[in-house]
């Protein structure tokens, strides 16, 4: 019974990706509502994408000084903070608050619009939900997260400076080049194509709960719960193929 | 059980037509069978009213006549559509023509009643007229009595309000058929008359046929043309409101007496 659940379960989901993708490809296009997504997913997030970042560029940087010191290879700092930062900080630290802020956001409001039949209620006026509602916040946090992965990769630099200077004393244009020569073209647009299948990942997990949360209020709370849950789990599954791909690339 | 086949309607011969014809309606929720061999019609500008307890299945009919839900067999016909058989592109078209009205109103709580009446208009009629929206918005609320509220947003309105908007969101469209889920519940006597009065004079503005979701008593007797009282999804009574009234049924007169 449960294999069965899970089979069923299966196919909604299969059928729930494919729809997404139908309409998205497919015209009417929602661009003044995507626009308007894409605003609400920056303008969300921004604040606490450039303060945790910048914490975890001084964080990292920190801590990472003592064993470079060891090996008297300090002045490597920037070139390591860089490297950690563009290929996998900055991606992650994003894509794990966005998953948390975005997604409890969309899994908690498309579930209380389930609830109160407010979808219901788009339906029956044939006024296509799906694509007002899903397609437009899935292409929002697509879209979305590689720009905020370059301000929070920018954030994280800037604390990393911070500390390097103050420790160091060592110069911006220095602590620039430094960063600039480490860090490829490859590094950035991995980074980049990564964090766009971070944003497709919560978008759709979060538009799922959301679209088919349970009944009643404790419905609401499960479809938040698992949008950040799963949407997280995502990240992680999503960074371990990236870098498996990347490798082949390098090698 | 059926208690006889609508003469009372007869005499009027404009509201012969049927609008919904459902045949053998069957719909189940895993173990559960809700609706079991349902027959059903709606004429031309009847009111019809389904009375019956909570859980016999009233809900899921009407949800099946629009397409929210699937049944697992049968036929259901509105306004010449086989609802099952439709494609997406034909169920919007059908859509268009049915107004449902839903027992908790179903406004869209971040757009202001303004927004909630001009949502259809946009999205089915690309219409963005600005002064166009507004006089059909107004007409709108001005129909259900509530022009006063069009800049107010959703969460401000009472329960009565909030019913009356969730018609008028439905009147924009000009609806054939209206359907109406428990468009009385929660409210006050004085309010829900009140409901009940805009229910007959939506069917006289706006010519339509409708059918009442209801277990409230008083809502079956003021809107009615004709009533079908369901009993477990498959057993019916069917008659005016009196005629049901005088019937010796137990389960009946349970609601009757209430």
């Amino acid at each position: 019974m449960k294999f069965k659940k899970f089979l069923i379960r299966l196919s909604d989901i299969y059928r729930f990706i494919s729809r997404f993708f139908k309409e998205a490809l497919f015209p009417p296009y929602e661009i003044k509502e995507i626009l308007k997504q894409c605003f609400s997913v920056g303008n969300k997030s921004l604040f606490l994408i450039a303060f945790t970042s910048f914490l975890a560029g001084i964080v990292f940087t920190k801590q990472s000084r003592p064993s470079l010191a060891s090996f008297g290879a300090e002045s490597w700092l920037p070139s390591l903070v860089a490297q950690a930062v563009v290929r996998s900080l900055g991606p992650l630290i994003t894509g794990l608050i966005c998953a948390g802020k975005l997604g409890s956001n969309i899994g908690a409001e498309l579930a209380s619009m389930q609830v109160t039949e407010q979808i219901d209620a788009m339906e029956v006026s044939g006024t296509r939900p799906f694509s007002y509602l899903i397609v437009t916040r899935v292409v929002a946090t697509t879209l979305m997260l590689p720009i905020l992965v370059v301000f929070a990769d920018v954030m994280a630099l800037m604390g990393s400076f911070l500390m390097v200077y103050s420790i160091n004393n060592t110069g911006f244009t220095l602590f620039l080049n430094e960063v600039s020569a480490v860090i490829s073209y490859l590094d950035v647009f991995s980074s980049l194509i990564k964090s766009a299948f971070f944003g497709f990942s919560i978008g759709i997990v979060s538009s799922y709960a959301g679209y088919h949360s349970g009944k009643g209020t404790t419905g609401v709370g499960r479809a938040a719960n698992t949008a950040v849950v799963v949407s997280m789990i995502f990240i992680f599954v999503v960074d371990l193929i990236g870098l498996q791909i990347l490798n082949l690339f390098r090698s | 059980m059926k208690l006889q086949e609508t003469p009372y309607l007869e005499k009027e011969s404009t509201r012969l037509d049927e609008v919904v014809k459902i045949k053998k309606l069957c719909k189940s929720f895993g173990d559960l069978t809700v609706l079991q061999d349902l027959n059903l019609d709606l004429k031309e500008r009847e009111n019809l009213v389904i009375l019956g307890k909570s859980g016999t299945g009233k809900s899921v009919l009407i949800k099946c006549m629009v397409g929210l839900l699937k049944p697992d067999s049968g036929s259901i016909n509105v306004l010449g559509y086989d609802v099952p058989s439709l494609s997406v592109h034909e169920l919007n078209e059908l859509r268009l023509q049915v107004g449902f009205s839903f027992q908790g109103s179903a406004l869209y709580d971040s757009m202001s009643v303004r927004e909630n009446l001009e949502f259809p208009l946009k999205r089915n009629f690309g219409i963005f007229d600005k002064s166009k929206l507004n006089e059909m918005v107004m007409t709108a609320l001005k129909d259900v009595g509530l022009e006063s509220a069009v800049d107010q947003s959703p969460s401000e309105l009472s329960g009565g309000m909030k019913k009356r908007v969730g018609v008028a969101r439905t009147l924009i469209l000009n609806p054939k058929i209206m359907l109406y889920d428990e468009p009385t519940a929660g409210l006050d006597p004085e309010t829900a008359a009140e409901i009940n009065e805009l229910i007959l004079s939506v069917r006289d503005k706006y010519h339509t046929s409708s059918i009442i979701i209801t277990h409230d008593i008083s809502c079956a007797r003021q809107t009615s043309d004709r009533v079908v009282a369901l009993f477990d999804g498959r057993n019916k009574l069917e008659g005016t409101f009196e005629e049901l009234k005088s019937q010796n049924n137990k389960e009946l007169q349970s609601f009757f007496n209430y």
